[in-house]
């Protein structure tokens, strides 16, 4: 089977196969955590010595309740990256839809929703999820990616919007139009098919933001709740003892960064390799 | 021109409201009052307490008089703070916004710097290099890059302060050119934080900025008439290079807020975000709609401070009063 020319593309560009490396890599410590963690996420090893320095017997130390940083980090990278990507097809999922709907309608439909758009990206994002967040004493995990992704589509639906807007100008949306097809049909065998690729892209960049934010929030004590590991609480809960034991807080944030430089180089390769238009130099 | 921007002012308006409206009703939806926290209150004086404050009221009630307040200028009066909220805000607001303004500086100036380096080597060492560099750091949670600048220049160097905006004792207030150095000694780590983020973006908007024009006609002309590559780059390129960076700039505005939360609470700077923060944690009702009415009405600011530029300074894309926008 001969590659596809996107599919060459893809691969031909210069940061493509180190992000998708690194990607792998932690998709299989996730899926792998029993395998690859030393110790239980949860197990305080030597809670009368906690800030044990990285050695050989705890690959990236522990941290300051002695539990095993690295297998912390392994097991977080199933919240964090679950969070990020569950998150993201949320936003995605609504932004489209809301920007295929406004696009293909037009008038007061397209009005009315793009007001709220801009009502939306007005809002300070972290304030609006940290009120959300404290609506509830407790929060459950997937009411908080769930919000997440609620407060992260706006962006995604006016791109969609401006791609509907033009290509249902086209001549082949005229000519399913005059064949009969009803709306419905015609946003999604005709119009979105074409606007698959500036949706993967800004899919495959915002898993990245999700993370972030998923780790702001969780920095602030308004996130995944403690003890369940994400990379952000972690981070929380290394901080304060930075001074003596640098480690705790320092992986976890290196580890977040690895992955969403990844995925910002992987879609950088995608936005180059599905438009063949927009040459990189 | 005028006809667009009192179009566009209203609709800011009509944005910062909605925007209000909504944070009213979530904040009064959070469960909790806010007499509990680490003391609460027995329950007659929270009852009685409430009363003072108006907040046995139906929302709806509190909403109509909230507004009316409003409009009279008045934001409330903060009982975590026991003070005015327009009180509390007026001290946060100059140190956000000066750290935003360092910030804003830090991260046009090595934005743009970079940026241009980058697009005068193109495709070789240089450019590569700096470019992974910049994504590197444009990939990482800003209060971490906080945490490990505080950890290697405060902690182990001890080059800079480990937070705070001054020295408490020496220079409680800046009064002098010693305290204004203190202040700006101070400054340093979170504003560079917040612009090395900013700039690693920059950077990556303005590289392509420039390899995009340099396509243009009007450079092989320059180029044709035997002016120096520096000269064609810097002059007949960079200005039409920057026409991007308006738009940057009205998008580091929603940035620099939301980052200013998260690096006001690593540095411990007394600003807006972590004024909000707490606020939000105490259930300071008034506090966080203050908040959110501030930087919401910013955000909307900054968007049309950068299309009105960008009309000002690209005559291609002027607007006809009434009609549609930049």
């Amino acid at each position: 089977m001969r590659a596809t020319a996107p599919g060459r593309r893809f691969f031909r560009h210069p940061t493509a196969g180190p992000g998708l490396f690194v990607l792998t890599f932690f998709v299989t410590i996730a899926i792998a955590a029993p395998f690859v963690a030393p110790y239980p996420p949860y197990y305080q090893i030597d809670i009368e010595h906690p800030n044990h320095p990285p050695s050989a017997q705890f690959l990236l130390g522990t941290d300051p309740l002695s539990r095993d940083v690295w297998s912390r980090v392994v097991y977080g990278a199933r919240v964090s990256l679950g969070i990020g990507a569950v998150a993201m097809l949320v936003a995605v999922t609504v932004g489209t839809a809301v920007g295929a709907v406004a696009g293909y309608f037009r008038r007061w439909v397209d009005t009315a929703l793009m007001r709220l758009v801009d009502v939306g990206l007005a809002m300070p994002r972290i304030f609006v999820l940290l009120m959300a967040v404290a609506l509830w004493e407790h929060i459950a995990l997937w009411v908080l990616v769930l919000l997440i992704g609620l407060t992260g589509w706006f962006g995604t639906s006016r791109l969609v919007r401006a791609e509907v807007l033009s290509l249902r100008e086209r001549e082949f949306v005229a000519a399913a139009r005059a064949l009969g097809a009803g709306a419905g049909r015609v946003i999604f065998r005709h119009v979105l098919p074409n606007a698959a690729a500036p949706i993967i892209v800004s899919a495959a960049l915002g898993i990245g933001h999700m993370m972030l934010l998923e780790a702001g929030l969780s920095f602030l004590g308004m996130g995944v709740p403690s003890p369940t590991p994400s990379w952000g609480n972690m981070i929380a809960d290394g901080w304060h003892k930075m001074a003596v034991a640098w480690w705790s807080a320092t992986f976890p944030g290196l580890a977040i960064s690895l992955v969403v430089m990844a995925l910002n180089a992987v879609g950088d390769a995608l936005r180059d390799a599905l438009d063949p238009r927009r040459e990189t130099v | 021109m005028a006809a667009w921007l009192v179009r566009r002012l209203v609709a800011s308006m009509a944005i910062v409201f909605a925007v209000v409206t909504i944070t009213f009703f979530v904040v009064h939806l959070a469960q909790g009052t806010p007499c509990g926290g680490e003391r609460p209150l027995p329950p007659d004086v929270c009852e009685r307490e409430r009363a003072v404050f108006g907040y046995d009221k139906p929302l709806p009630v509190q909403y109509v008089k909230y507004l009316a307040a409003l409009l009279h200028g008045k934001m409330g009066y903060s009982f975590g703070l026991h003070r005015p909220v327009a009180d509390a805000l007026a001290d946060a607001i100059p140190n956000t916004f000066i750290l935003a303004l360092a910030a804003l500086l830090i991260d046009f100036a090595l934005g743009l710097a970079l940026g241009i380096y980058q697009a005068a080597r193109a495709g070789r060492f240089g450019d590569v290099a700096a470019g992974n560099v910049a994504l590197l750091i444009n990939s990482m949670p800003v209060f971490w890059l906080g945490l490990v600048l505080l950890l290697v220049f405060a902690q182990w160097l001890r080059w800079f302060p480990a937070g705070g905006p001054h020295n408490p004792i020496l220079c409680p207030r800046v009064d002098s050119l010693y305290c204004l150095l203190d202040f700006l000694w101070h400054l340093t780590l979170p504003a560079l934080t917040l612009g090395l983020v900013g700039a690693a973006s920059t950077a990556r908007y303005q590289r392509a900025a420039i390899l995009e024009v340099v396509r243009q006609d009007y450079v092989r002309t320059a180029r044709a008439k035997g002016l120096r590559e520096q000269r064609v780059l810097l002059v007949h390129a960079l200005r039409n290079a920057l026409l991007p960076i308006i738009t940057l700039f009205g998008l580091a505005f929603p940035f620099l807020f939301t980052g200013a939360v998260l690096i006001e609470t690593v540095f411990a700077w007394p600003g807006m975000g972590r004024l909000a923060v707490n606020a939000i944690f105490q259930r300071d009702y008034p506090v966080v709609t203050g908040a959110a009415l501030l930087t919401s009405a910013m955000v909307v600011l900054g968007n049309l401070l950068a299309d009105a530029l960008y009309a000002v300074a690209d005559p291609r894309i002027r607007v006809r009063g009434g009609e549609g926008g930049p």
